[in-house]
């Protein structure tokens, strides 16, 4: 079944740094954050990543007050990526399109807002809203799309914590080669800058990054990172088997090559290098290669003093020194966490390195960690390489979930 | 409050719940659902904008009577004076 090839033909994303492909990867390449200050209740001000898109791009005003941001997102980044294939979508049949949403949570933001507005009446809760259910149930985020493209095929989502927007990819080349849909739209999303609890939860953690500068809060690697930035943010991908993108002669961005996606069964919270080291030895192996065969590696490394030694710790069992063509790089510099997004914006930021053969860096490293100081890794300005066939993407989450995803470039 | 400024409390709940429809050439006397694109939840946001803004509770036996500015009229004008009287 594995021989099914399965193929990225469309991109559709919104950063905080960028709302198309094309924005966000020169934005990377030009070393520009997208990290802010907003005004987060009960909490004040923090620095976060903010999404400027125009939903009304695609929606109307009506679809806007009852729907979710994170339907919104969703939606933005789907007709995106629809757009971006080039695939006749009108002569589709709808129920053999797939909509697989990863996301990190859902519900929190609409929950918090509902508690919020009836403590303004006493909390009382007939002034609960009737929309709540629809808005908080788990699959919204992908149900929103389904309903505005009137696709009637498996449409939901894929809980996974910050690993989710990887999920989203695997689930649906799974999907493909299984046969259940021909086209899918997939890849993950998040709304959780709208919700304070995120923040004060990481907060309660010590994981929550503080800076003067907010554009240089999020840091990973570097001595002085100090937590998470939260971003909010989304990419979707259309993905169909090699064969039906070739015979439509659509634009391939890369193919799923390999993944794997495995679990610490260790703490709640905190990552198990031992398991995350099997992971990507397994994405490795299940897209039969070695790890000298990997060119670019995008971390999941989302600046935490721990986690990101953690992450180095893994890379290193599995690569050790003898990988000169393989470099390292990671996108939180410029747009903090985006959670369910982080996999599959962080995906999509390397995917035009096939193309360019150029790495784009980490940036806000000032002062590097010894202890992450793997080799290759690509730091505060971009490096032209002789050759880029293959991305690793690493997305890991709470829960100890670890997901690793290859992509190889597709030579026509 | 006269019945006009009843169908004005109303636009003004219909304005907000529907942003994209145009409500100028609204006919008073003919059912609102057959003139714009609303379906019961929205519905369910008048009853709630009417409990939120103005304090009127609409029982569910009488969401029939909200079909309509005219009918909104007939059925809320008493129900706003007696909140106003209540004060």
């Amino acid at each position: 079944m594995k021989s099914t090839r399965i193929v990225i033909t469309g991109v559709g994303l919104t950063a905080p740094n960028g709302n198309s492909l094309p924005e966000f990867r020169r934005n990377l390449l030009n070393g520009v954050p997208g990290v802010g200050l907003i005004d987060v209740r009960y909490m004040g001000r923090l620095p976060a990543g903010v999404c400027t898109f125009d939903p009304l791009k695609y929606q109307k005003k009506k679809e806007l007050r009852v729907g979710t941001r994170a339907g919104s997102i969703s939606i933005y980044c789907a007709r995106e990526a629809l757009a971006d294939s080039g695939a006749d979508f009108s002569a589709r049949p709808t129920d053999r399109v797939g909509i697989y949403i990863g996301c990190t949570e859902h519900g929190n933001v609409e929950t918090e807002n509902e508690i919020y507005a009836i403590s303004k009446f006493g909390y009382d809760t007939k002034f609960w809203s009737h929309y709540h259910n629809p808005r908080t149930v788990a699959n919204n985020p992908a149900g929103e799309v389904s309903l505005h493209l009137g696709i009637t095929g498996p449409a939901y989502t894929i809980g996974a914590a910050c690993a989710a927007g990887n999920l989203g990819l695997i689930h649906a080349a799974q999907m493909l080669r299984l046969g259940e849909v021909d086209f899918a739209l997939c890849g993950g999303i998040s709304e959780s800058i709208h919700t304070f609890g995120i923040f004060a939860g990481f907060k309660s953690q010590g994981a929550l990054a503080t800076h003067a500068d907010p554009k240089k809060a999020s840091r990973p690697f570097d001595r002085a990172r100090n937590g998470i930035v939260v971003s909010e943010g989304g990419c979707l991908y259309t993905l169909e088997r090699l064969e039906d993108a070739r015979a439509r002669g659509a634009k391939i961005y890369g193919e799923i090559a390999g993944y794997c996606v495995n679990s610490d069964a260790s703490d709640y919270v905190l990552p198990n290098p031992t398991r995350q080291a099997e992971c990507i030895r397994r994405a490795v192996a299940h897209a039969g290669l070695q790890p000298k065969d990997i060119h670019i590696i995008n971390t999941h490394a989302t600046a935490t003093p721990l986690g990101d030694i953690q992450e180095c710790e893994a890379i290193r069992a599995v690569f050790g020194e003898g990988c000169p063509d393989t470099w390292i790089n990671n996108t939180k510099g410029y747009i903090g966490h985006c959670m369910g997004a982080a996999g599959a914006l962080e995906l999509a930021g390397n995917l035009p390195s096939f193309e360019d053969r150029v790495v784009h860096p980490t940036i806000n490293v000032d002062d590097l960690d010894p202890q992450c100081a793997l080799p290759g890794l690509v730091l505060n300005h971009p490096k032209a390489v002789s050759r880029v066939d293959t991305i690793l993407n690493n997305s890991f989450g709470m829960l100890g979930i670890n997901s690793t995803l290859i992509v190889g470039r597709v030579v026509a | 409050m006269t019945k006009d400024e009843c169908k004005k409390a109303v636009l003004s709940i219909i304005a907000d719940i529907a942003p994209d429809e145009d409500l100028t050439n609204l006919k008073a006397d003919v059912r609102l659902r057959d003139q714009l694109q609303l379906d019961s939840m929205d519905f369910l946001d008048i009853v709630m904008e009417l409990r939120k803004r103005h304090s009127i509770e609409v029982p569910e036996a009488d969401y029939p009577q909200l079909a309509s500015l005219d009918s909104c009229a007939e059925y809320l004008t008493p129900k706003f004076n007696a909140t106003a009287a209540k004060g």
